[in-house]
């Protein structure tokens, strides 16, 4: 049974999952692209925070680079060249910020994982500006949205499986022992830095590569569009409403939320912010802990 | 050329330094990081520009009238919305998470209603544009008078915060919630008093605001980063700091702007705030 | 939770949009309306210019053909336009989502395109995949004639950013020989693909026209104090301070200069030059200022649309892309009425007919609108068209302009 419940049921709804391609239409295909874009980036980015409680606002800082990656080597680099780049970029942006960085803790770094966002978005315009003389590039890939889906599915997949083993080796302890406590961490052994530095440039590298897979799309990318830090929220509340610390739980935050923008911003376009608002504020009333462990409480609560 | 860099950074220093007073206060005493700051302003700034338009109030008038109605609105925000997660929290660090996702959805029903009320245009009044001359360098004469409503509010909050009891009770809430009760004081009041003085403040902020620059229902989000960083670079809860810190952040995007290059200014000012961040993650001006 | 509830789930989302489609499948059943689809932004960044150029025209022309008994189509019945429309946000994604829906789950007859460069690029291939017209108008690009004939069914309306430059400094280089200003200009230009597309068209022009450029700097986006920047225009003994700028840029740049008594003989400033507000914004001393754009002011046609615009969304259009909205929305009106809703047709007919807007006959070459106004200034209250000056309607430019 709990073989089945860890790994034929992920199994199986991965396979089902690629297959939905084939009878999906246009617009089903773009929402599931999308649910998978989101589930990649708040998994991957509770790879990081999700035991550590470093609450990351830099998504986008790596999501664009890699989007912008893409703009620029696009017709340079074969494909698969670009993406290896990107991720490249992406592992030795986040091996930069990581080392200097990681000491900073709460509040402080949750700001400066912001600035690092704009400070990126600024001096990539600068540079463009100034030593290229032009702002704006075009993707013109041949990719069809299938083929971005699946590419994202992949990642995303990738990403769960990479949670899952890291949560049962000495890393995933190390990083749980360091969200309950940096100094009891420390004295009993484990190197901090390291073993936040492997986590974050993890959770980065993925990020990178989530933008440079999803960019295509967009055909047109100039740093305003795809340093646009919405991206970067959206995550942290998806991976904090299913529950960050738990393998599934971004997924789940991020699956239910994706699909309610949709409609709320299709069927009440005039009110739409004033809703989301409201939903947002409900969900940290009725929803503490993410929806996973409201799940189980209601569970237990049953039990009893 | 230098004493025009100095002046005009000076002054636009102070109106950084104005919008970051509220931030500084809400974070530093009540522990509220408010991701709706930016809105909070923006509120202020649209009545402001109703009743001057609307009524014909003159925006000074105006700006008296907003610091009330700040204090009240921010007071019935905490009330409502923050100490239900500030007890439901305790002293576990939840409240970070939960305050970043409530005034996140704060400043989307925030914008909602604005854009709503407001439309989305782009909105902006012509008040004291004229120019005055200090010290031989021109600056636009609304810039001046929030430069003095900014050293007004700015001194008077140092010397309340810094002389009077009220002020040691919160500055003792703001060093540390944990043990202030123990000596008396109730945490609660002083930290719902730190909130509505900040939404004051940002309601003061706003209305300044836009007496010179044009501003759109979707644009909050800039002032909170700008006072976002202004706070941390000052030292939480710090309002010297802030107003320090204000004043240096005008200095060197002025700088920027004439000695090296326009396009660089917002770079730098992140830059800075970074390399505050590492160097001393405390604030450029809290006592160790 | 098990494979079965999975599955179910699954199948509930399904059926949820299989819903859908039958309700628009309802609406088509009546067979009297045209569904007409757009996501445009009504949050976010972009939620400002859209709800100036975009939005207020789409509903206005609705309204307006809807009043008269529908779209009129070739066998001379007309049918009420139906409207279904999205939120993209200011995201492309969203947005390219939202133009799938449209084309796919909706099945609209039609789609009008979204708001800035960026947006009508990103959904470009979606447009041409799904087989509809594009009228991208609010698209500033220089490689307009490369897009046109990559998507043939896209039409460009609003030019590239080096034509902007050149018919610019056509009118300075007229007013230095002339002798009215100097040879020396000063220019800012904000950091984003317009800005820059502008700038880069304009360096070489001005100097090729005796130009020297003594101050030419690059502001990033968001910036919002302009001391700095005119402090040094103003030092830099330029006649001419040109600006590419955003509204909220051009409205700053304007009241920094009036505080401070900058008074070149010519003042341009760039996106927000044209709108209605930007009188109030200069206290009613917007007299002689230029910018981007440009009406006939003295056409009827304009002057008609304008008290429509005004009397229906509440405020006057602005002076550049709003016009060409609405005439876009005309031409398809026009070209649905000869053709019908064929898409392969309609695409056809834009590209070769003519027809009759209130910016005149518009006739596309190879699939663009090249009969653009240039550059415009403020006279007697209106903001009307001076470059180019051959055109009729054209206006002589008042330079020197007066004093703030």
């Amino acid at each position: 049974m709990r073989i089945f419940l860890t790994y034929a049921l992920p199994l199986a709804a991965l396979a089902l999952l690629a297959i939905a391609p084939l009878y999906a239409s246009a617009y089903q295909l773009g929402l599931l692209l999308g649910i998978a874009t989101y589930v990649t980036l708040a998994s991957a980015w509770a790879l990081f925070s999700g035991h550590t409680r470093y609450i990351s606002l830099a998504t986008v800082a790596f999501y664009g680079t890699g989007a912008y990656t893409v703009a620029v080597l696009n017709e340079s680099l074969p494909y698969p060249m670009v993406l290896a780049t990107a991720g490249l970029i992406g592992a030795g942006l986040a091996l930069v910020v990581g080392l200097s960085t990681l000491r900073l803790a709460g509040i402080y770094f949750v700001i400066f994982s912001f600035g690092l966002s704009e400070l990126i978005r600024e001096l990539i315009t600068w540079y463009e500006v100034n030593v290229t003389g032009t702002l704006g590039r075009y993707i013109f890939l041949d990719l069809t949205p299938q083929d971005i889906y699946w590419q994202m599915l992949g990642l995303g997949a990738v990403t769960i499986a990479l949670t899952a083993w890291i949560h049962r080796r000495r890393l995933g302890l190390a990083l749980r022992v360091i969200g309950d406590d940096e100094t009891v961490a420390a004295h009993s052994g484990i190197h901090l830095a390291r073993v936040k530095l492997i986590a974050f440039v993890l959770a980065s590298t993925i990020i990178t590569l989530a933008g440079a897979i999803a960019s295509p799309r967009w055909v047109y990318v100039e740093p305003s569009i795809v340093f646009n830090p919405t991206v970067s929220f959206l995550t942290v509340i998806m991976a904090l409403l299913g529950g960050a610390n738990r393998l599934w739980g971004p997924a789940l935050g991020a699956v239910p939320l994706f699909l309610i923008f949709e409609w709320l911003s299709s069927d009440f376009p005039d009110t739409y912010p004033i809703l989301l608002g409201l939903l947002f504020i409900g969900v940290v009333f009725l929803l503490p802990h993410g929806v996973l462990a409201g799940i189980e409480q209601l569970r237990q609560r049953r039990k009893a | 050329m230098l004493l025009t860099t100095l002046i005009l950074g000076v002054v636009l220093g102070g109106t950084y330094a104005l919008l970051a007073l509220g931030l500084t206060l809400q974070y530093g005493i009540a522990r509220i990081m408010n991701l709706a700051y930016g809105e909070l302003t923006l509120i202020a700034a649209f009545l402001l520009v109703w009743a001057f338009q609307g009524l014909g109030l003159s925006p000074l008038v105006a700006i008296l009238l907003l610091a009330p109605a700040g204090y009240a609105l921010g007071w019935a925000l905490y009330t409502l919305m923050m100490r239900p997660l500030v007890k439901r929290s305790g002293a576990s660090g939840r409240l970070e998470v939960d305050s970043i996702l409530a005034t996140f959805g704060l400043l989307f029903l925030i914008q909602g209603v604005l854009l709503l009320v407001f439309g989305p245009n782009f909105t902006s009044i012509s008040y004291l544009d004229r120019g005055v001359s200090v010290l031989g360098v021109t600056v636009a004469a609304n810039r001046l008078v929030a430069f003095g409503i900014c050293l007004v509010a700015g001194t008077a909050l140092v010397v309340a915060l810094a002389r009077t009891r009220w002020g040691l009770t919160l500055r003792a809430v703001a060093l540390s919630p944990v043990s202030a009760p123990l000596v008396g004081i109730n945490v609660d009041r002083a930290m719902r008093q730190g909130f509505a003085l900040g939404s004051s403040l940002a309601a003061v902020a706003g209305g300044t605001l836009a007496m010179y620059q044009t501003f759109s229902a979707t644009g909050g989000v800039v002032f909170t980063m700008k006072a976002l960083v202004i706070v941390i670079m000052g030292g939480v809860g710090n309002v010297g700091g802030a107003l320090a810190a204000g004043l240096a952040l005008g200095l060197v995007e002025t700088f920027v702007a004439t000695a090296i290059d326009p396009g660089l200014t917002l770079a730098a000012t992140f830059a800075l705030f970074l390399i505050v961040l590492l160097w001393r993650p405390e604030g450029l001006f809290r006592r160790r | 939770m098990t494979n079965m509830t999975r599955r179910a789930g699954l199948r509930a989302l399904g059926f949820g949009l299989v819903s859908g489609l039958a309700l628009s499948a309802g609406a088509a059943f009546a067979q009297e309306t045209v569904t007409i689809g757009y996501a445009v932004a009504r949050t976010g960044a972009n939620a400002t210019g859209a709800g100036i150029t975009t939005i207020p025209n789409y509903e206005l022309w609705v309204h307006h053909v809807n009043e008269a008994g529908g779209l009129q189509m070739p066998d001379g019945s007309r049918r009420m336009i139906e409207v279904v429309e999205y939120d993209d946000r200011s995201s492309n994604e969203d947005l390219v989502r939202a133009i799938e829906r449209l084309a796919t789950e909706d099945e609209v007859d039609l789609i009008l395109p979204p708001w800035s460069t960026g947006a009508n690029l990103a959904v470009a291939p979606l447009f041409a995949r799904f087989g509809y017209p594009q009228l991208a108008v609010t698209a500033v690009t220089d490689r307009a004639p490369e897009f046109a004939a990559r998507w043939d069914r896209s039409f460009w309306m609003l030019g590239g950013g080096h034509d902007y430059a050149a018919g610019l400094v056509e009118v300075l280089a007229a007013a230095h020989e002339a002798g009215t200003i100097n040879n020396k200009v000063a220019v800012v230009s904000v950091a984003d693909g317009f800005g820059i597309d502008l700038i880069n068209g304009a360096r070489p022009a001005f100097e090729e026209a005796g130009f020297e450029l003594v101050y030419d700097a690059t502001y990033p986006l968001g910036t919002s104090d302009f001391a700095p920047l005119l402090n040094e225009a103003q030092g830099s003994g330029a006649d001419s301070f040109i600006a590419f700028s955003y509204p909220p840029d051009s409205f700053g740049m304007t009241g920094t200069a009036r505080s401070m008594g900058y008074n070149p003989a010519v003042f341009y400033v760039g996106v927000g030059g044209a709108f209605p507000i930007y009188p109030r914004i200069a206290e009613n001393t917007e007299e002689g200022v230029m910018s981007i754009g440009g009406v006939n002011a003295d056409s009827p046609a304009i002057q008609g649309y304008f008290e429509d615009h005004t009397a229906f969304v509440g405020a006057p259009p602005d002076s550049w892309a709003s016009a060409i909205t609405y005439a876009s929305l005309e031409m398809l009106q026009q070209a649905v009425q000869r053709v019908g809703l064929d898409h392969a047709a309609l695409a056809e007919e834009i590209s070769t007919g003519s027809f009759e807007t209130i910016i005149g006959t518009v006739q596309l070459e190879d699939n663009q609108l090249r009969d653009l106004w240039w550059v415009g200034q403020w006279q007697g209250g209106s903001f009307r068209a001076v470059n180019p000056g051959d055109r009729e309607g054209a206006v002589a430019p008042i330079i020197p302009r007066p004093n703030w």
